[in-house]
């Protein structure tokens, strides 16, 4: 039921974690769903220097979380907050339909995590 | 890769005395049964007897059994045929919260239908208490459904007692015993069955037929029309080669049982005990010990969800089944664990690991080396995890 590529990034997740000086967290989805996502990220003049993510949820929401990362490393917050969950689910080869809506949440974390740096950036 | 099936639950292989057997059914003698000549009759012979092995499995008469296309199909006829017919008696119906689908969404259909409905509920080991069952009768009350074994969770209700109480009561009993066939003993008269659903698929018999035992006097309407077959009650031309199977399949399981359970058994706790001994946060769902199926292991892994255990188990080549929301098709996890009190988090994480009579020492030593090692590695992604240790 599962691409190739969502059975690697499920079975090698890229950027497990969470990074302890991270200026920018976020987190989507809820235990009762089943799925919680977390992005942490260091950036550095709007650039996405680190990233790491730690998901609770099915092999879907892991491949996702796993993907993303990889997708934004490096990017500029401006490029990443373009990037949309349908993007992420693409760049796996496609999700099961049923899977579209409840586990592919990934994109959405890490906006989540750039609205945390943007908020911080702009209090100081 | 070594594949394990763990999830004999769902379904069995096929025993090859079974599949043997059949197989002529198909090419030699494919006669129907109903017609009066040679090549029909040959046929209707191999049912009655398959009839009578199926009805020895149970304690009953050959003449109780019904044939039909498996255990969702019973319990329908059972629940709506009962509905149907003594809807001048009354229109209250009475089952658990734990009961499989074709029960509940079948009680949940006749709700909208102008039927009453009571779901009693089930304490935390997925038990049904006889003395709920009884406040819950009324003088309009028909039918009680309840399970004889859970399917997620092994719990065995107490059916005897219930059948005792609805036959003081003058009300049908139903039990779906799909899952306890083979692997408890089972007698209608003991228990005070008046309609007993079974299954083929779960006890190494052919998938597509199952049987309903519709005790004598117990008149129900059909769900099916047409040729009269099963004396009336589910026409169709019958399912000769399934249901041949189907009974050889009885036969086996009746001298099998015995022997199988000790095994069996002893399989089951070493797997929960290993799992218990090699991993912390572990909840075992339902009861252990003789109030549980055999060959049932059901327990929540706290912090990670279901699914991806079940895919990171195959990877490694072994078979199991989770009540996660991402393995039921829905939005919700298994009914049956939220009916025993666990929260969302917890059912989600569910793993049943369903022993059969191939699975060997080695297997289950396999599964608790492996199994540790997996719930680590996703642990450590989890970010339920480090928050709780």
């Amino acid at each position: 039921m599962y691409s190739e590529k969502v059975i690697d990034h499920f079975t090698n997740p890229r950027n497990v974690g969470e990074i302890e000086n991270a200026n920018g967290v976020g987190q989507v989805g809820n235990a009762k769903c089943g799925d919680i996502m977390r992005i942490s990220m260091v950036v550095e003049n709007d650039i996405i220097k680190d990233i790491k993510f730690k998901t609770f949820g099915c092999g879907a929401a892991v491949a996702t979380s796993s993907m993303v990362t990889e997708m934004v490393k490096g990017k500029s917050v401006d490029e990443a907050l373009d990037i949309s969950n349908a993007a992420v689910a693409e760049a796996l080869g496609g999700l099961p339909e049923a899977k579209l809506h409840c586990s592919n949440l990934a994109a959405d974390a890490v906006h989540e995590a750039i609205k945390d740096y943007i908020q911080k950036k702009t209090k100081v | 890769m070594k594949r394990i099936y763990l999830d004999h639950s769902a379904t069995t292989p096929v025993d090859p005395q079974v599949a043997e057997l059949m197989t002529v059914y198909f090419t030699e003698y494919y006669g129907n049964p109903s017609s009066v000549h040679f090549f029909g009759r040959q046929v209707h012979k191999a049912i009655d007897e398959a009839r009578e092995q199926v009805a020895s499995l149970i304690g009953a008469n050959p003449s109780e059994i019904t044939f039909t296309s498996g255990g969702t199909e019973a319990d329908n006829l059972a629940i709506q045929g009962v509905a149907r017919t003594s809807v001048k008696k009354g229109t209250h119906l009475i089952t658990s919260a734990i009961e499989h689908h074709a029960v509940l969404d079948t009680f949940k259909y006749l709700a909208k239908n102008g039927y009453e409905i009571t779901i009693v509920p089930v304490d935390e080991e997925g038990l049904v208490s006889v003395q709920d069952i009884e406040k819950a009768i009324r003088p309009d009350t028909i039918l009680i459904s309840i399970m004889h074994a859970n399917n997620e969770v092994g719990s065995i209700q107490p059916v005897a007692e219930i059948g005792r109480i609805a036959r003081e009561k003058g009300v049908l009993f139903h039990v779906d015993a799909v899952q306890s066939l083979g692997k408890l003993p089972i007698d209608v008269n003991q228990m005070n069955v008046d309609l007993l659903t079974i299954s083929s698929h779960k006890i190494y018999g052919p998938k597509g037929v199952g049987a309903l035992y519709i005790r004598k006097g117990v008149r129900i309407s059909p769900l099916v029309f047409g040729g009269s077959q099963e004396r009336k009650v589910r026409s169709g031309t019958e399912n000769a080669p399934g249901i041949i199977g189907f009974g050889k399949a009885c036969e086996l399981a009746g001298q099998r049982m015995a022997d199988e359970n000790i095994e069996l058994i002893r399989l089951r706790d070493k797997l929960f005990d290993g799992i218990l001994a090699g991993i912390d946060h572990v909840k075992v769902n339902g009861p252990r010990g003789a109030k549980r199926l055999p060959n049932n292991v059901n327990i929540s892994v706290n912090f990670i969800e279901g699914e991806s255990l079940l895919l990171s188990l195959d990877l490694v080549g072994i078979a199991g089944s989770s009540g996660s929301a991402c393995t039921s098709g829905s939005l919700d996890p298994s009914h049956v664990l939220l009916a025993m009190g666990l929260s969302h988090e917890v059912a989600h994480g569910s793993l049943r690991l369903s022993l059969g009579r191939q699975n060997t020492d080695e297997e289950i030593d396999y599964v608790l080396q492996e199994l540790p090692k997996i719930v680590k590695r996703l642990r450590e992604m989890s970010p339920l995890y480090h928050k709780a240790i």
